[in-house]
C-alpha cells in the first residue's frame, strides 16, 4: 500500500525500480539457463561486473541521502563501505578454515605468516554468518554514530565537515595498512572459498549474490524514498536549505542529521558487504580519500536529490571507468577530472536534471 | 790571502763534513733499524702463526714505512698472498682459477699465475681488530687533521692500556682542537683499562659528561667488572650524567625534527590558509600546485645541470610564477563561477587536481624524479657526538619563516594586503568602498597558489618529486588550517609547528603511521571542541 503510494507520480523511480527488477531476474537467468553459445547468454564476468555496479549504486544512494537531501557532503563514505566489506571479509576468511596455504584451521594465512599464536579478540564470532551480518550493520553504524554525535553536536558544518570526514577515512586507510591491526595489512583479505557453504566460484552462488545485491538496492531505494517523502525527509530538506532557520523553528537539527547519517552509513556498509564476495578481495585501498570522493561524483553526475539520479550516475560513471581504464588507461583520470569540473559548472542538477522539467533550483 | 782563505775553508769544511757524515750516519742507523723492523715484520707475516702475525702487524705499522698502510689494508681485506715457490708477498686479484698479482714490496706487476700457486695470508678475528688498530695508528701520523680525527675515533673502539702513553705523546704534539679533544677522550678511555685505581678515578672524572658513545660503553664494562666501590660509585654517577645529557640532546633533536616537519607543513598550508581564509574556497588542487613547484625545480635543474645552487635560487621565483599563473587560470576559468557554493568548489578543484596530476604523469612519466641538493645545503652541523642537525632542514626551517614573514608583511603593510583583508572580512562593504573584489579574489588565489609553488621548491629538497607529491601533503595541510583557525596566518604558523612537533614526539613510542593516525584523531576531536580552530576570527568577520 505504502509502496504504491510512494511510487505514484514518480516516473524516475518507477522506471529505475522496474529496470532493476528486470535486471535482477534476467541477468542470473540468462547466465544460468542459457547455453554459452546463445547470444543472450550473460557471462559470469559480466554478471560479477554488474553485481559490483549494483553495490556501487546502493553506495551512491547512501551518499545522495545525506548530500542531496540534507546537504552533508561526506568525503569519507568509502570508510563505511570498506568497514562493511571488512566485516564480510572476516567471515569469509574464517570460512576458509584449514584450506588456506598454511592449513591452519583457526588462523587466516596472513596471521600464520606474521607468526601470530592466536586469533585476536575481534576476530572471534566471525565464524557465524549472523554475527558477521550484525557487524556489517553495527560497525559502520557505530562509527557514524560516534563521529556524527561529535561533529553535529558542535555544529561542524559545510567544508569543515567534509574535510573531517576525509581525515577520518584517511586515518582508517593508514590504520588498515598496518599489519599490527590484524586485518591483513597491505594485502587485505582475499582467497575466499565459500559463503554459507556454497562455493564462491560457482555460477549459482554468484547469481545468488547478484540477486541479493539487486534486492538490497531495491530495498535501500525504497527505504530512502520512504524517508525522503516522510515528514522527516521534509525536515532534512529544510536543514539543507536553511539550517539555522530550521533550528530556530524548534527542530533538533543535530538529532535528525545524526540518525540520517547513521542510516546512510548502514546502507554503505551493506553495499560493502555485498561487494566483497563478488569481487573476491577487500584491501585498505577502499578507504582511500580518492575512492570516497569518486562516490560523490557519481551522485553529482546522475543528479543529486533524486535517488534514481544517484543510481544512474553510479552506473554511468563506473561503466565509463571500466571501459576507459581498459581502453585508454591514461585517459581515465583526465575524464574523471573533467567530469568533476564540467558537472559542477554546467550540470548542477546532473544528467537526469536534463530530462526533468524545470523545478526549483537546488 | 787566497791560500789562507782556502785553508780556512778547508778547516771549516772538515768538521762540516764530519758533522754531515755523523748525522747521515745516525739517520741511516735509524733508517736501517726501521727497515729491519719492517722486513722482520714482513717475514713473520709470511710464515708466523696468528700470535706472531699479530706482533708482526704492529712491527710493520710502527716501522713508519710508506708501504705499511697498503699492506695492512690488503691483509685486512684478504687480498694479501704469498707465492708458494719463492715467498714473495703479493697483492692478488683472484679471477676464477687465475690471479693477477703485483708485488707488495716493490709494486711491480707480476702478471698472472695459477691460483693454487698462492697462499693467502690468513687472519682471525683477534688479528682483524689489531689490524684495524694498527691502521688507525698509521693514520694518526697523517698530516691531514680530518684523517687524524677519523683515526682517533676508530682507535677509541679498540684501545689497550698501553696506548695511553702513545696517545699522551700524540696529544702533546697535536694542534687541531677537535683532534685534541678526541685524543683526550681516547687517553682517558685507555687509562680506564689500567689496573691503577687512582688513574681510573681520574679518567672517570675526565670522561664525565662526555657524549662519545664509546665512553658510555667503556664505563658500562667498567661497572660490570670493577670490584672497587669508589670506582663503581663514580662510574655510576658519570653514566647518570651522560644519560641525562643524552636524553636532553635527544629532546633537542626531536624538537628540531618536529620544527622541521612543522615548517614544511606551514609552507604547504599557508597558501591554502590564504585562499580558504579570504575567498572561503577549499582548493583541493593545492597539493598539485605544490607538485608543480617541485617539478619546476626539477626542470630548472635539468636546464642548468652545472650550477645547482643557482638553479635552486632561480626556481623560487619560477615556481612562484608557474604555480601562481596556474592558480589564476583556475580561478578565472572555474572557481569564480562557483563562489558561494563551497561544496561545489571543492569538487571542481578536486577534478582539476586529477587533471593536473595526470598531465604531469603524461609529461614526466609516473616515476619519481630526484632533485640534487646544492653543496651549501647538504651535510650537517655536528653539535656533539650524538646531536647533529642536517643543513637542508635548517635551511628550509629558516626559509619557511622568511616566507611567513614576507607574507605577513605583505598582508599587513601593503595596500593590496589591506584590500585582501577588507574583502575577507566584509566583501559587500569592501566593494562599496571601491575595492575591485573580483580582482582581489584572483590575486589572492594567485598568491596562495604561488606560495604553494614555493613550498614545492622546498619539498623537492626533502623528498623525491613525483605526481603524487601533492596528495601526500594535502590532508596534512587541511589539518593545519583547520587546527590553526581559518583566516589567521599566526594560527597556521602555530598550528603547523605544533602538529609537526607533536608528530615527532609521538613517533618514538607509537611509530610513524600510528603517530599520524593519533594526530588525525586528535584534530577530529579538537575540531568538535573548537570548531573555529585555535585562533578563531573575532568580531564581525566571524559568522
Amino acid at each position: 500500500m505504502t509502496i504504491i503510494k510512494l511510487l505514484s507520480k514518480d516516473t524516475g523511480s518507477n522506471i529505475t525500480l522496474g529496470l532493476l527488477a528486470l535486471v535482477t531476474i534476467l541477468v542470473p537467468a540468462c547466465n544460468l539457463l542459457l547455453p554459452e553459445t546463445s547470444i543472450f547468454h550473460v557471462s559470469s564476468y559480466t554478471m560479477a561486473l554488474l553485481g559490483k555496479y549494483l553495490c556501487y549504486a546502493l553506495l551512491a544512494i547512501s551518499v545522495d541521502l545525506i548530500w542531496g537531501y540534507m546537504g552533508i557532503l561526506s568525503l569519507g563514505h568509502g570508510a563505511f563501505f570498506a568497514l562493511g566489506g571488512y566485516a564480510m571479509g572476516m567471515y569469509l576468511m574464517r570460512q576458509i578454515g584449514s584450506r588456506g596455504v598454511y592449513g591452519n584451521p583457526l588462523l587466516p594465512d596472513f596471521m600464520v605468516f606474521l607468526n601470530w599464536e592466536q586469533l585476536p579478540w575481534f576476530w572471534h564470532g566471525f565464524q557465524w554468518f549472523w554475527f558477521a551480518m550484525l557487524m556489517v550493520v553495527l560497525i559502520p553504524a557505530l562509527l557514524a554514530l560516534v563521529f556524527g554525535w561529535l561533529a553535529f553536536r558542535s555544529r561542524v558544518t559545510g567544508v569543515y565537515l567534509s574535510i573531517m570526514t576525509q581525515a577520518l577515512t584517511y586515518a582508517l586507510l593508514l590504520a588498515f595498512f598496518r599489519n599490527e591491526m590484524g586485518f591483513g595489512g597491505n594485502n587485505g583479505l582475499t582467497d575466499f572459498k565459500d559463503i554459507l557453504g556454497f562455493s564462491l566460484q560457482s555460477d549459482a552462488t554468484r547469481a545468488g549474490l547478484f540477486i541479493a545485491s539487486g534486492l538490497a538496492l531495491g530495498l535501500g531505494y525504497l527505504s530512502c524514498l520512504y524517508i525522503t517523502r516522510s515528514r522527516l525527509g521534509k525536515v532534512c530538506t529544510a536543514i539543507r536549505d536553511q539550517e539555522d532557520r530550521t533550528r530556530f523553528i524548534g527542530y533538533r537539527v543535530e538529532n535528525v542529521k545524526l540518525w540520517i547519517f547513521t542510516f546512510s552509513a548502514i546502507l554503505a556498509g551493506i553495499a560493502g558487504a555485498l561487494y566483497v564476495p563478488q569481487v573476491g578481495i577487500i584491501n585498505p585501498n577502499e578507504f582511500s580519500p580518492l575512492g570516497s570522493i569518486e562516490i560523490v561524483i557519481w551522485v553529482a553526475v546522475g543528479g543529486r536529490a533524486t535517488l534514481y539520479g544517484a543510481v544512474a550516475g553510479a552506473l554511468m560513471v563506473n561503466y565509463s571507468k571500466s571501459y576507459l581504464t581498459a581502453a585508454m588507461p591514461d585517459a581515465w583520470l583526465f575524464a574523471l577530472g573533467a567530469l568533476f569540473v564540467l558537472v559542477t559548472l554546467l550540470l548542477p542538477r546532473g544528467v537526469t536534471g536534463l530530462l526533468r522539467k524545470k523545478e526549483h533550483v537546488i | 790571502m787566497h791560500i789562507f782563505l782556502r785553508v780556512l775553508h778547508f778547516k771549516l769544511f772538515i768538521p762540516a763534513l764530519l758533522l754531515t757524515l755523523f748525522f747521515s750516519q745516525s739517520a741511516f742507523c735509524l733508517q736501517t733499524e726501521k727497515e729491519t723492523q719492517f722486513t722482520e715484520g714482513i717475514g713473520h707475516l709470511l710464515h708466523g702463526n696468528f700470535k706472531e702475525k699479530a706482533l708482526a702487524t704492529k712491527q710493520v705499522a710502527d716501522s713508519g714505512d710508506s708501504r705499511a698502510k697498503s699492506i695492512l689494508q690488503a691483509m685486512l681485506e684478504g687480498k694479501l698472498y704469498r707465492v708458494k715457490k719463492d715467498d714473495t708477498l703479493v697483492y692478488a686479484e683472484i679471477k676464477s682459477a687465475q690471479a693477477k698479482i703485483s708485488s707488495a714490496l716493490t709494486g711491480e706487476q707480476l702478471g698472472f699465475v695459477k691460483k693454487r700457486k698462492l697462499k693467502k695470508i690468513t687472519i682471525n678475528n683477534k688479528l682483524r681488530s689489531s689490524l684495524k688498530a694498527s691502521l688507525a695508528r698509521i693514520d694518526l701520523a697523517s698530516p691531514s687533521s680530518t684523517t687524524r680525527l677519523q683515526a682517533v675515533n676508530k682507535l677509541i673502539k679498540n684501545l689497550t692500556p698501553r696506548d695511553s702513553l702513545l696517545l699522551a705523546e700524540l696529544l702533546q704534539k697535536e694542534t687541531d682542537n677537535k683532534v685534541r679533544k678526541a685524543l683526550a677522550t681516547a687517553t682517558a678511555i685507555a687509562k680506564l683499562k689500567t689496573d691503577d685505581t687512582t688513574q681510573i678515578l681520574a679518567a672517570i672524572s675526565d670522561l664525565s659528561g662526555n657524549l662519545n658513545p664509546a665512553v658510555r660503553n667503556e664505563l658500562m664494562t667498567l661497572l660490570g667488572k670493577s670490584k672497587d666501590d669508589a670506582v663503581r660509585a663514580k662510574a655510576e654517577s658519570a653514566l647518570a650524567s651522560i644519560a641525562s645529557s643524552i636524553s636532553f640532546y635527544g629532546f633537542i633533536e626531536k624538537l628540531f625534527f618536529g620544527l622541521s616537519l612543522g615548517s614544511v607543513l606551514v609552507l604547504a598550508a599557508i597558501g591554502l590558509a590564504i585562499t580558504f581564509g579570504v575567498i572561503g574556497v577549499i582548493n583541493m588542487a593545492h597539493g598539485e600546485l605544490i607538485m608543480l613547484g617541485a617539478y619546476t625545480t626539477y626542470v630548472i635543474q635539468q636546464l642548468l645541470p652545472n650550477s645547482i645552487g643557482i638553479a635552486l635560487i632561480l626556481s623560487i621565483p619560477a615556481a612562484f610564477i608557474v604555480s601562481g599563473v596556474t592558480g589564476i587560470i583556475i580561478e578565472r576559468s572555474v572557481i569564480r563561477f562557483l563562489y558561494g557554493r563551497p561544496l561545489e568548489t571543492l569538487l571542481a578543484t578536486f577534478g582539476i587536481s586529477l587533471i593536473l596530476q595526470q598531465t604531469v604523469r603524461s609529461i614526466f612519466s609516473p616515476l619519481n624524479r630526484s632533485v640534487a641538493t646544492p653543496s651549501w645545503m647538504s651535510g650537517s652541523i655536528q653539535i656533539n657526538p650524538i646531536l647533529s642537525l642536517t643543513t637542508n632542514r635548517i635551511t628550509i626551517l629558516i626559509f619557511s619563516m622568511l616566507v611567513f614573514a614576507g607574507l605577513y608583511l605583505l598582508l599587513r603593510k601593503s595596500s593590496i594586503g589591506l584590500q585582501v583583508r577588507a574583502v575577507s572580512q566584509n566583501r559587500a562593504m569592501a566593494r562599496a568602498m571601491g575595492v575591485k573584489a573580483a580582482r582581489v579574489d584572483a590575486l589572492t588565489f594567485g598568491l596562495g597558489s604561488g606560495i604553494a609553488g614555493i613550498a614545492g621548491v622546498a619539498l623537492a629538497q626533502l623528498t623525491n618529486v613525483g605526481p603524487n607529491l601533492g596528495q601526500a601533503y594535502i590532508i596534512d595541510s587541511f589539518m593545519v588550517v583547520v587546527f590553526g583557525g581559518v583566516g589567521n596566518l599566526w594560527g597556521t604558523l602555530i598550528g603547523g609547528l605544533t602538529l609537526g612537533v607533536a608528530n615527532k614526539f609521538i613517533e618514538p613510542w607509537a611509530g610513524a603511521v600510528l603517530a599520524k593516525i593519533l594526530i588525525l584523531v586528535f584534530i577530529i576531536l579538537f575540531i568538535q571542541k573548537r570548531p573555529q580552530g585555535l585562533f578563531p576570527q573575532k568580531g564581525r568577520a566571524a559568522e
